[in-house]
């Protein structure tokens, strides 16, 4: 066992570990093995491991049964570029839930309630230069949903989700990568404030292929997020990238696994979460697991937490267990640091005001994840939200 | 001419339930050009007057003035006084996470002077100025303060003291924690702005050490809360010879 580099500020908590062990543990501490079925799951009660921090009396029903489907939950449109094909498909299609299996009752129920589900292909070797842009409008009912982005080999693009409007939503995602197909993917949960959001995003990553996501979750009441990674053959990439900015008595929390289950795959994660305001609670947990077939991985995963104001609170637990030694390298980091009134001082002593020694500080903070999203309108947008949550903070 | 003047400043702090007073009626005139070296032990009260001066929300300022060319400091917001002429190099610069040297930099500098410095001229002098300060180019690219070693945090203020021009530079024990090499280069970053005639600087110290460095024009001890004796230069070489004994005793008594 050894430490992770922790550091501990304020109102947080951080813990860290790292296994070596014969048995997984990052599978064993769940309430329920794996599955489709919603009824495999018993109905959380809040201690367990994988539900500890979230509230659940948030969740509107959608953990113990009791959130029904309403006529129009949300509304999607698909835009993509020519060469793309889009179906509305029934439960009963092949290519749904291959990527991964929910693991969670909540991700159990999506999985088990959602009526059609969408079908996003990118043909072998197509090439996409404009992405493929996926709007998901909450109209303010209840809704499941399930959608399936599959690229054939060394297919290339770009999908941008867009969750906007108000909601009770549980949705999963499955990315299904080719060999030598390049995904990136943006996940944007740019929600009203009441919203609930909860799903699992599960790639399952081909030989040589690269899957690069940006999660990207400013709003909602509450945000549960289990972005996930497997790989289907030797010398896969992810490159998980993820952005919060939390305010007064949101709850966002993002749950990540990679699963190295295939030699000579990589994976970098880096998690960075601004928060302000009372009740701001963010949740990040990062799981990496190194399977004893896995030699030759390589893998680092960072979460960084940035609290603005007093009253808010960061959960983050990276585990990284390993049962193969035979690896490039594997390692983990996370650190929350407070924007205090010292550093306020400093800042504003160099002639800085107050608001844009604020804005100085989270954009700087932000600016390296901000730059490698390559779209150039959920850039700017990015920026202007990040703008916009700091001027309603002063 | 850029004149500073302090008058019968009373500072109180807050510690442990109590208020305390620290500054005991300050006089002190600092004008463009000079030089004035504060000295005095610990606990006298030097390092509350300069943060005073900068506007720490921790100081209550319970009477006196303090007025720049003639405008009320005291009624300035922090920022405010920066951009008037004050600047303040810390005793111990603060880490500012997320924010990089040249970023933080630039962004104080446009601040300064009311217009972004334009973008060629601006590397140039950045990087002129970092040269001078046996700075590496890559510092730039770090965090501000963060993980720097004591020598490269002092550096940093002289670098921002050299780039901002300010009207009066007060120096906050910018020699403590330094070794010979690190306060000579320090030292003669402060040179190179007094150089110019147009800064005021009013050096705290606890050591005679770096005045072989800087030479003041005038010298004051300060104890208990307020300036016990002002002379030349000359005051320094008898505090070097004496220590503040005299003058703590003095203020015990009091």
């Amino acid at each position: 066992m050894a430490e992770a580099q922790n550091s501990t500020v304020g109102s947080s908590t951080t813990a860290g570990s790292i296994a070596v062990a014969a048995e997984s543990t990052v599978a064993t501490r769940m309430s329920a093995p794996p599955s489709f079925d919603v009824a495999d799951f018993p109905v959380p009660h809040g201690r367990e491991e994988e539900w500890r921090f979230t509230p659940l009396e948030r969740l509107r029903g959608l953990h113990d049964g009791t959130a029904v489907a309403t006529g129009v939950g949300v509304k999607v449109a698909i835009d993509t570029p020519e060469g793309v094909t889009v179906e509305t498909v029934g439960r009963d299609d092949a290519r749904l839930g291959k990527a991964g299996t929910p693991v969670d009752r909540v991700a159990a129920q999506a999985y088990s309630a959602f009526e059609q589900a969408g079908v996003i292909t990118v043909p072998k070797e197509t090439v996409l230069t404009e992405p493929i842009r996926v709007a998901v409008h909450g109209e303010g009912g209840v809704a499941y949903g399930h959608q399936v982005v599959e690229l054939g080999a060394f297919a290339e693009a770009v999908v941008v989700i867009d969750h906007t409007g108000d909601a009770v939503l549980a949705a999963n995602v499955d990315y299904v990568l080719g060999d030598g197909a390049k995904l990136t993917v943006v996940s944007v949960q740019d929600w009203d404030d009441k919203a609930v959001h909860v799903g699992q995003h599960n790639a399952l990553i081909g030989r040589d292929a690269t899957f690069k996501s940006f999660v990207v979750t400013f709003g909602g009441d509450l945000v549960r997020l289990h972005p996930r990674v497997a790989y289907a053959g030797p010398g896969g990439e992810a490159e998980l990238f993820g952005l919060y900015f939390t305010d007064a008595g949101q709850h966002q929390e993002h749950r990540l696994l990679v699963d190295h289950n295939a030699p000579h795959c990589k994976s970098n994660v880096a998690y960075k979460g601004a928060l302000q305001g009372d009740g701001a609670h963010a949740v990040w947990i990062g799981d990496v697991l190194i399977e004893a077939t896995a030699e030759g991985t390589d893998t680092y995963e960072m979460n960084r937490n940035l609290v603005l104001t007093d009253g808010a609170r960061v959960d983050s637990v990276p585990n990284l267990e390993i049962e193969t030694g035979e690896i490039v390298g594997a390692g983990h980091a996370s650190a929350t640091g407070r924007f205090d009134d010292e550093q306020l001082f400093y800042l504003m002593a160099r002639g800085i005001p107050a608001d844009e020694a604020r804005r100085l500080v989270v954009r700087g903070f932000f600016a390296e994840l901000v730059q490698q999203i390559r779209v150039a309108d959920i850039q700017e947008r990015l920026l202007a939200r990040i703008d916009e949550e700091l001027e309603a903070s002063v | 001419m850029a004149t500073l003047e302090i008058h019968d400043l009373h500072v109180t702090v807050e510690a442990d339930n109590a208020t305390k007073e620290i500054l005991k009626g300050v006089d002190l005139t600092v004008k463009q050009g000079e030089t004035h070296a504060i000295m005095g032990p610990n606990g006298s009260g030097k390092s509350t007057l300069a943060y005073s001066l900068a506007g720490h929300p921790k100081y209550t300022i319970t009477s006196g003035t303090v007025t720049l060319d003639g405008e009320d400091v005291l009624e300035m917001s922090v920022d405010e006084r920066a951009r008037a002429g004050l600047f303040l190099a810390m005793q111990y610069p603060v880490e500012v996470p997320g924010v990089s040297v040249s970023n933080f930099l630039r962004t104080s500098a446009t601040a300064i002077r009311g217009e972004a410095p334009k973008l060629r001229t601006w590397v140039k002098e950045v990087k002129g100025a970092m040269e001078r300060l046996n700075m590496d180019p890559a510092f730039a690219e770090r965090n501000v303060n963060e993980g720097f070693s004591g020598g490269e945090k002092k550096r940093h203020e002289i670098l921002q003291l050299e780039l901002l021009k300010p009207k009066i530079a007060i120096l906050d024990e910018t020699d403590s924690g330094l070794d010979v090499d690190a306060l000579r280069v320090v030292s003669e970053g402060v040179n190179r702005v007094r150089e110019s005639g147009e800064v005021g600087t009013l050096l705290i110290t606890h050591y005679t050490r770096i005045l072989r460095y800087i030479k003041p024009d005038h010298v004051h001890v300060f104890a208990n809360g307020r300036i016990a004796e002002s002379g030349g230069a000359e005051l320094a070489d008898q505090l070097e010879a004496e220590g503040y004994d005299k003058y703590v005793k003095g203020g015990a008594s009091a």
